[in-house]
């Protein structure tokens, strides 16, 4: 298989960035993405030049290191899919595939694909925890949780953080994001004496990190790659508003 | 406490579905424009003064400017806010496939609703409440003659249904995205709102895009 | 002769004992302490997470781009604790006992029993925390049994345990940096540690986005940086894994344990092409219900839907009836290789046998499976491109565990006084064969119960030491020695990038140092890996510049490997024996199965670094069984 790449190139966070063009040939359809530009990154070696930098890590679609922009899609075209576990069986012989950073002002680009997401770890730092220090706990079987509440905490804990929702939200909005780490938190016994100061907390610091708000496009959940609803947005409202409406 | 994006989103929620109900009672009163003439001119007529005249319904209407004001201030500042969120642009973007186009332009269609009320309070409200209109029969003022006489001209017809389609649409996201920021995150009942706010938005739309049609065809004819 | 400081007393009551004579450090002389802890996946989370709420400053360090992202979120199974709550059977010392001889007797008693004490804490904190566990209907806990043992004592979050622990233990850290007791150097890496007077007094670290090199001081230094399994290039591990904190550290002092020692996990996905970076886990879960076989026949071409029932060799049924397709995953593993070196392996590149649900469909439907398994045949689709409902899924044995690494004391610490080593970075409390589900209790147990205690009993001692800044001449040294390294990377000009000298090695040390071994394999392969080495000082190939620099960053990873995978061959070659995941051709039965010698390898290895070229010099650390009797350990 043959490709035509159109690479995002940046030195630095200052730089202004370009796309550049590559031709890959020699591309089998079992590779993934990732290894496809590893195979690109070997040649441009070999060539002696710059490799392209991006992000990954574990290469399952758990960490949520990886991430980029292809074919302007977020994590590319097949939906519940990271970059790392996309394969080149999803592209044809011939194609030109445009790859950038996934992109907002929260987000700055670091050299090519990598970018910087410090903004989520302090949307966490603001209140995204619950206060129980080592040694706190009760015996864990002492306040039973209903199979239902489990789950559906599991199921907004199952954020990777890869900032896909960002990417792809018009707004650059952390919204999907941080009412995942709200509803998860909540939704638990354990989580609902902080609610109300967390959610106001996190709210607030997603505007201070120059995240957008949320118009509701839902667009970011189609791109995430744990397919986390939206309608963990609607739970933050809802606990953001009553914090707003009970705050003495 | 610091003012968040989320409030002013709260601001526009409230403000954008206190509109929607005053598009009822909006369609309703209209609604009468369809009646046999002779009835519909005393009716119509007499439903504008009152609308003029009653100390809750100049509240109402405060409220309603209020609203319409507020809603168009909170977007420019949120749009304002997005575009500085967004940093640089995409040179490839494809993320339009994942969402619907009218989410994804609210402000368009807004602006578009904005500037058809404009040109609609300066043809009716700035006239009923500043100019001089003939009286009717009862002596309330004759809005109905306006309003029969404005829509024989084709352009404003298609000015007219041109911005119902954007209302539309604008109302089909608009409903039910109000209801997620005001909270509503249950399965069952956000289904349920988003059932009612597709009826809602076709029901308003339909609704007042027939009537400068129906007038259109019936007194030219 | 080492000393493993282990407490006296019974075995039951050691560490309480421990902990009731250990020394405190008053809460206003907390504050002047300074610990620095590399690592933030469970076992460097929670112990920086924990210090900080006793009050000390710690700097914590990872190479990712957010602490989160430490491998310990791969981990799908579980986490074992002994909490019994199904009440059949279970207890500490049982948890301690399945431990022990689920390693092969390799491991410390007292080490053990304390992990397996800690672990009904563990999930009372991560519950604490956050972390949502399965549920029965009722509320209450459940937990499933898991790899070789006959309780059910493994908690679990459906697939995603690691991930689940990893998100409670980062949430704690994250809080502390708001409290401002810890500070963050993500994107930092480690490069050497700084000794001054014999003890561990800081690191030199190396900032992955602007290059700098930092030098950073403390009163104590902890390393939990995770498994070394990415020496074999291609593993279960993420692509950033690695050796190099723990081997600079080696290389100043501190001794290493259990090198060879590396748990090949069978249920993987199979190489299917060259350019492939990463062996994906399928969860062993699998097993359950899937059926391991090859074709009779070697070389068979046949499709594998063709083959028909009595041609094929269900091999871990036939060589293990009690156990079949159940059996540990050494064994697994192990049987597995033997069959494909037989030639009857299968896949493009016969390199992988058959995991066939045939049966339990035609048994159970589709429907149940489907239930069951569903999100796994669907990451095998998106991986493979092919329904598994329909044809065999491929796995073969690939490298995912090591429980080798820094030899700690029962303090988990290292022979350099004030150097710590937690959770996998350590040899620890897995012998030589880790039981499935006891290595993320090991790296949370390690990080939130343990060294909390025994590093401020270290710590207790050196209120009155001088203070070191990172002026100290042992700060430029080791600056310099690390600047010199890079420089040295980035103007080799030579042919081949450090990718293909990592896959050189780890190919190399699959077929000579990896689920089997014979002393000619070993021997041989020290020599092509000295000779690698060579090429790699003359022949690595760097592109770009000091800033971001994925190829600079690999380049120093690859040497440490190098030079670690010259250690795994020493380590093997000296332990002429065959003991859980270490595999001796020589050392074995009739029927292929592993002999172990207690009388003359009842030890820890704990190798010193001698030098550049230089054999390593071995130290032994007896292993005293009072508790336990050493027995076979059986799966037939
Ligand atoms: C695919 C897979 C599945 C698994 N499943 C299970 C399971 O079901 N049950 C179970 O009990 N165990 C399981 N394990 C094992 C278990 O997950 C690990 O042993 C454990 O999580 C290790 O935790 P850790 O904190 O020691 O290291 P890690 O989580 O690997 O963290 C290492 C940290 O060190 C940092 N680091 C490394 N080198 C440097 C350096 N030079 N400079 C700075 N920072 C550095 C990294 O950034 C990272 O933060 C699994 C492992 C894998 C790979
Ligand atoms: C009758 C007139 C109008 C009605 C009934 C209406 C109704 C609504 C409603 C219900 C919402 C959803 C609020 C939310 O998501 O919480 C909304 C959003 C919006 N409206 Fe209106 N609106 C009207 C006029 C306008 C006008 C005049 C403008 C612009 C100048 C405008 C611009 C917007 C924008 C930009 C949004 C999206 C905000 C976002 O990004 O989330 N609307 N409208
Ligand atoms: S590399 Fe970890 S999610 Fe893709």
């Amino acid at each position: 298989m043959k490709l035509y790449l159109k690479v995002w190139r940046q030195e630095n966070r200052e730089s202004k960035g370009d796309m550049v063009s590559y031709v890959v040939e020699g591309i089998s359809e079992h590779m993934s993405f990732l290894e496809m530009l590893d195979l690109l990154n070997e040649r441009l070696i070999q060539k002696g030049e710059r490799v392209i930098e991006f992000d990954h890590d574990c290469r399952e679609g758990i960490c949520g290191a990886c991430g980029m922009m292809i074919n302007g899609r977020a994590h590319g075209p097949l939906s519940g899919t990271t970059t790392c576990q996309l394969h080149m069986r999803s592209f044809k012989d011939g194609e030109t595939v445009y790859i950038e950073p996934f992109r907002a002002a929260a987000f700055p680009v670091l050299r090519d694909l990598k970018i910087d997401r410090s903004g989520f770890d302090h949307i966490i730092q603001s209140g995204g925890y619950i206060s129980a220090s080592t040694g706190q706990a009760p015996e864990s079987n002492s306040i039973p949780i209903a199979h239902e509440t489990t789950e559906a905490a599991f199921d907004a804990a199952a954020c990777i953080g890869c900032g896909a929702c960002v990417a792809t939200c018009k707004n650059s909005s952390a919204a999907l994001f941080t009412s995942a780490k709200i509803s998860h938190l909540v939704l638990l016994p354990q989580g609902k004496l902080e609610a109300a100061d967390r959610v106001i907390k996190m709210v607030s610091q997603m505007d201070a990190e120059g995240f957008g708000h949320c118009s509701n496009t839902e667009a970011c959940e189609v791109e995430c790659p744990q397919e986390i609803s939206v309608l963990h947005i609607g739970r933050m409202n809802y606990q953001y508003n009553k914090a707003l409406i009970l705050k003495k | 406490m610091k003012q968040t994006t989320l409030m002013y989103k709260l601001v526009m929620a409230v403000t954008g579905l206190f509109l929607c109900f005053f598009l009822i009672i909006h369609l309703l009163g209209n609604l009468q424009l369809l009646s046999p003439p002779a009835i519909a001119r005393e009716q119509f007529n007499w439903y504008s003064h009152l609308l003029s005249g009653n100390i809750l319904i100049k509240i109402i209407s405060y409220v309603l400017y209020l609203s319409i004001i507020a809603h168009a201030v909170y977007a420019l500042i949120l749009t304002r806010v997005n575009i500085k969120a967004q940093g640089s642009q995409y040179v490839y973007d494809k993320r339009g496939q994942v969402s619907s186009w009218n989410s994804r332009n609210m402000g368009i269609l807004g602006t578009i609703i904005l500037i058809f009320l404009v040109i609609h309070f300066k043809d009716y409200w700035y006239v009923y409440k500043f100019g001089h209109l003939p009286l009717d029969a009862k002596g309330n003022k004759d809005l109905y003659s306006i309003v029969i006489s404005s829509f024989q001209q084709g352009w404003y017809i298609i000015l007219y249904e041109l911005s119902f389609i954007a209302l539309g649409f604008h109302l089909l996201h608009g409903f039910f995205s109000a209801s997620r920021t005001l909270g509503l995150y249950q399965p069952k009942y956000a289904k349920v709102v988003r059932v009612f706010g597709w009826a809602y938005s076709l029901l308003i739309t339909f609704g007042f895009m027939l009537i400068p049609l129906y007038i259109y065809f019936n007194f030219n004819s | 002769m080492i000393d493993a400081k282990i407490p006296e007393g019974n075995l039951a009551d050691k560490w309480s004992n421990y902990k009731d004579s250990s020394k405190l450090i008053n809460p206003a002389n907390r504050k002047k302490l300074d610990i620095i802890v590399v690592g933030t996946g469970l076992a460097g989370s929670s112990c920086a997470a924990t210090l900080a709420e006793q009050g000390y400053n710690i700097k914590s360090f990872c190479f990712q781009d957010s602490a989160r992202r430490a491998h310990s979120v791969a981990a799908q199974g579980g986490v074992n604790a002994a909490k019994n709550y199904k009440n059949d059977g279970d207890s500490v010392y049982r948890m301690f006992y399945d431990t022990i001889k689920g390693g092969d007797f390799r491991s410390r008693e007292a080490n053990v029993y304390r992990l397996a004490e800690c672990s009904l804490a563990l999930i009372d904190q991560a519950v604490a925390q956050g972390v949502p566990f399965a549920r029965e209907y009722g509320g209450y806990l459940n937990n499933r049994s898991f790899g070789g043992v006959q309780v059910s004592r493994t908690f679990y979050a459906r697939g995603q345990t690691g991930q689940q622990l990893m998100i409670g233990a980062y949430q704690a850290l994250m809080r502390q940096v708001s409290a401002g007791k810890v500070k963050t150097y993500t994107r930092h890496e480690m490069l050497d540690l700084v000794m001054v007077d014999g003890k561990a007094r800081g690191i030199i670290a190396r900032n992955l986005e602007t290059g700098e090199i930092e030098r950073h001081s403390a009163n104590a230094v902890v390393l939990a940086t995770g498994g070394y399994g990415k020496v074999y290039y291609l593993s279960t591990l993420a692509m950033g894994c690695n050796t190099s904190a723990i081997w600079r550290a080696h290389k100043k002092g501190a001794l290493m344990s259990g090198v060879s020692w590396i748990q090949f996990h069978p249920t993987c996905l199979p190489q299917i092409g060259e350019t492939q970076s990463k062996l994906t886990l399928m969860s062993e879960s699998l097993r359950n219900d899937g059926r391991i076989w090859v074709p009779k026949k070697a070389g068979d071409d046949r499709v594998l839907n063709d083959i028909p029932e009595e041609e094929r060799d269900y091999y871990l049924e036939r060589r293990y009836p009690t156990f079949g397709n159940l059996s540990p995953r050494d064994i697994s593993s192990r049987a597995a290789k033997e069959r494909i070196d037989a030639g009857c392996g299968v896949g493009p590149m016969k390199n992988a046998v058959c995991l066939d649900f045939s049966k339990a469909i035609k048994e159970q439907g589709l429907t149940k499976i489907e239930e069951k398994y569903g999100n796994l045949f669907r990451m095998y689709d998106k991986i493979n491109g092919v329904d598994a409902y329909k044809e065999p899924m491929l796995i073969s044995p690939a490298a995912h565990f090591t429980m080798g690494g820094l030899w700690v004391d029962y303090n988990l610490m290292t022979t350099i006084p004030g150097l710590f080593a937690l959770g996998e970075a350590n040899f620890s409390d897995h012998g030589a064969n880790r039981l499935g589900a006891n290595s993320l209790l090991q790296s949370c147990v390690d990080g939130y119960f343990i060294a909390p205690y025994t590093i401020p009993n270290y710590l207790s001692g050196e209120l009155k030491a001088e203070k070191v800044t990172t002026d100290h001449p042992a700060f430029a040294e080791a600056e310099k020695v690390v600047r010199e390294q890079l420089e040295r990377f980035l103007n080799l000009k030579g042919r081949f990038s450090a990718d293909h000298f990592h896959k050189t090695l780890g190919k190399l040390l699959y077929d000579k140092c990896g689920l089997s071994r014979t002393k000619e394999s070993l021997e041989q392969a020290i020599v092509e890996i000295k000779a690698l080495k060579k090429s790699f000082d003359h022949e690595l190939k760097i592109t770009g510049d000091e800033q971001v620099n994925s190829e600079l960053e690999k380049a120093g990873r690859v040497s440490d490997f190098l030079e670690l995978g010259e250690l795994m061959c020493y380590d093997a070659l000296q332990r002429e024996e065959s003991c859980g995941a270490h595999f001796r051709e020589e050392y074995q039965t009739a029927d292929g199965e592993a002999v172990r010698n207690d009388e003359d390898f009842c030890y820890v290895s704990a190798w010193e670094w001698k030098g550049e070229g230089k054999q390593p010099e071995l130290h032994k650390e007896p292993l005293v069984f009072d508790t336990v009797k050493l027995s076979v350990r059986s799966y037939k």
